[in-house]
């Protein structure tokens, strides 16, 4: 185990009860994510992966072992408390961005300030940096139906971005892009784990996506497969 | 940006279901506004009600006349500061259908039992002097058009005069004016001793007597008083607060109250079942915006409360503008026949209760939708896609 790093997963195991049967996604798994990473979690459909992910989310329960975070355990925090880790630790992005269609992007990005104390000022400034480094500040008006895909995608992260957590986790982020945009994503990305210092958790089932992670973890039965990183 | 923006965005996402709903709900408190008002004007007609002030009637009812010697047995009462009998006349103009609430009255008595009757000085002097002078409420003088020094043929429904007519021909002497809106100026009081010294049948016969107490706190002595005095004769008295009267009065009005309270109520239940249900259904098409919502780190109660208050939301803007309209036409129409039936405004009691069930409608079919999306769970609602 890595001595201070962002997440530590000890034991982990997640069942699902299907009837009488009992199906297991992944048991014992151990993992350490320093700060700074950025994964790539490659593996077939029905691995494991965005089960892991929420996992780290703090969305979903293991069935038994631990997930630390900073070295403090957020697999049995309650309700609320997860509520108020999430917005403060970990930002998300999802495979069909999920933007709020009665917001404009501004709106969208502003939802996780809502959640703090910062002042209005604070919070427009906040907001216009985000859009700034996703490179969408001219489409701030705008509303998600009136964007393009990739467009709704940095949106969504500006708005995961926007409250400055520590982790970014990704489910899929270019799974509903193509290539061209799906480019201009990922180096937004590996900008942000480079320049700003964000730690990445990134699933994809993209090759050519993994390529931009630091290094590639492979879920198959339950288990890791850990490729060498080109980055 | 902040949380009523997001409820009102929300509310607002689909236009025309949204202007549906604030329509229906504006029309159940568009009538229950007005129904409530117009019902509450009705039955209080009696306008402002004297503490002191009782009234005797037959025991049987106020339709059996009492002996014209009560006047002054009553009146020779320690406890009866001044009194006044009055018969009903059943008058009208011309037409059986333009009715004129008339009374027998003894003028002098009259004015000093209703004093927040006012009629002018020389025009009281000049109807108290003369046997045949009527004097009638503003009301009355505006409806009819009639001014001081008009000479009326008024006809009555119920008496016959000793030459076998029902016309009495009476002089328009004084007009008198209320000092409260809701004070009735809509009858006219003839002199008793003319009208009566006429009758074909059924002369010296009282219908009530008002009288004053002077103390309200001695109402319930002295009505127990008047009531012993008559008591085991062929013509025993019922004598209660002026309050009460009206009450009992208006238990006719009771059973339209009844029938209102259940058109109302119809009306409510429907828009509480096309509310409550278009409710959930809209909560139910954006599960996944609030396990996003959930998910970015916005805690259950705060999605609770922030469901909740778009129905709420809903439900006052629809029903402030239905009490609003409601108000505004009670107002136009109270005005306009003000004459006929005094006072009819928007009570404040009207008012909150629609306030009330304002909050009530919205907190109802905002209920399970807010319970709804603050159940969601985040990793069941956003594996749909
Ligand atoms: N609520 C649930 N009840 C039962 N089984 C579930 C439930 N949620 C997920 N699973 C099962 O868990 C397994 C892992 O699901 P998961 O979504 O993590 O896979 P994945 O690796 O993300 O797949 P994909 O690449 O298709 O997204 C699947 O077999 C899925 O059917
Ligand atoms: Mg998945």
């Amino acid at each position: 185990m890595t001595a201070n790093a962002l997440y530590e997963l000890s034991n982990l195991s997640k069942r699902y009860t299907r009837g009488r049967e009992e199906i297991t996604i992944f048991s014992d798994l151990d993992m350490a994510i320093p700060h700074g990473d950025f994964i790539a979690i490659m593996g077939p459909s029905g691995s494991g992966k965005t089960t892991l992910l929420n996992l780290l989310g703090g969305i979903d329960a293991p069935s038994s072992g631990e997930v630390r975070f900073e070295g403090a355990r957020i697999d049995n925090l309650s309700q609320a408390k997860l509520s108020k880790w999430r917005a403060a630790n970990a930002g998300f992005i999802f495979q069909f961005y999920n933007l709020m269609p009665t917001l404009t992007a501004a709106q969208n990005v502003e939802l996780p300030l809502l959640l703090t104390k910062l002042s209005g000022k604070e919070r427009r400034k906040r907001i216009a940096t985000a859009l700034e480094i996703v490179g969408i500040a001219d489409r701030a008006g705008h509303r998600p139906r009136q964007l393009s895909g990739g467009q709704q995608q940095r949106v969504a992260i500006a708005r995961a971005i926007v409250a400055d957590p520590k982790v970014l986790l990704a489910d899929e982020p270019t799974g509903d892009l193509d290539r061209a945009s799906a480019d201009e994503t990922l180096k937004t990305l590996q900008l942000l784990n480079s320049e700003m210092g964000k730690t990445i958790v990134m699933v994809t089932h993209d090759p050519a996506a993994a390529k931009y992670a630091k290094r590639e973890l492979h879920l198959d039965k339950g288990r890791f497969v850990e490729k060498e990183a080109l980055a | 940006m902040n949380d009523a923006t997001l409820v009102r965005k929300n509310l607002f996402r689909k236009k025309a279901r949204a202007i549906l709903l604030i329509i229906s709900i504006f029309i159940a408190f568009l009538i229950h506004g007005a129904l409530f008002a117009f019902n509450a004007g009705m039955s209080g007609g009696f306008g402002a009600v004297a503490a002191d002030r009782l009234v005797t009637m037959n025991r049987a009812s106020f339709t059996v006349p009492m002996p014209y010697a009560y006047w002054g047995r009553i009146q020779a009462l320690d406890g009866v500061e001044a009194i006044t009998p009055l018969n009903w006349v059943g008058g009208y103009y011309q037409e059986p259908m333009n009715q004129i609430q008339t009374f027998a009255a003894d003028p002098e008595s009259y004015f000093i039992v209703y004093p927040e009757l006012t009629v002018p000085a020389d025009q009281f002097a000049d109807a108290l002097s003369r046997r045949d002078c009527a004097i009638i409420g503003r009301s009355v003088a505006n409806v009819q058009g009639w001014e001081v020094g008009q000479r009326i043929p008024l006809s009555s429904n119920i008496w016959q005069r000793d030459d076998g007519t029902s016309v009495w021909e009476i002089d328009i002497c004084a007009i008198f004016d209320a000092a409260l809106d809701n004070v009735p100026t809509n009858y006219a009081l003839i002199q008793y001793d003319y009208f009566n010294e006429s009758l074909a049948f059924g002369r010296d016969s009282i219908a009530w007597f008002s009288l004053l107490t002077g103390d309200p706190d001695r109402n319930d002595a002295v009505a127990a008083e008047i009531d012993a005095l008559f008591a085991n004769s062929p013509n025993e008295t019922r004598t209660q607060t002026e309050a009460a009267f009206g009450e009992s009065f208006m238990a006719m009005f009771g059973n339209i109250a009844l029938i209102l309270t259940l058109v109302v109520g119809a009306a409510f239940a429907t828009i509480l079942m096309i509310v409550g249900t278009t409710m959930v259904m809209a909560i139910n098409e954006r599960i996944k915006e609030v396990a996003v919502m959930k998910t970015l780190g916005f805690p259950a109660p705060r999605i609770f409360r922030m469901v909740l208050s778009e129905s709420i939301l809903l439900s006052l803007v629809g029903g402030l503008l239905g009490l609003l309209a409601a108000t505004g036409l009670v107002t136009l129409v109270g005005a306009a026949i003000a004459d006929y039936l005094p006072g009819v405004h928007m009570p404040l009691s009207v008012a909150l209760t629609s306030l009330a069930l304002m909050l009530g409608l919205g907190l109802i079919t905002g209920l399970i939708p807010a319970v709804t999306a603050m159940r969601v769970k985040i990793v069941d609602a956003l594996g749909k896609s």
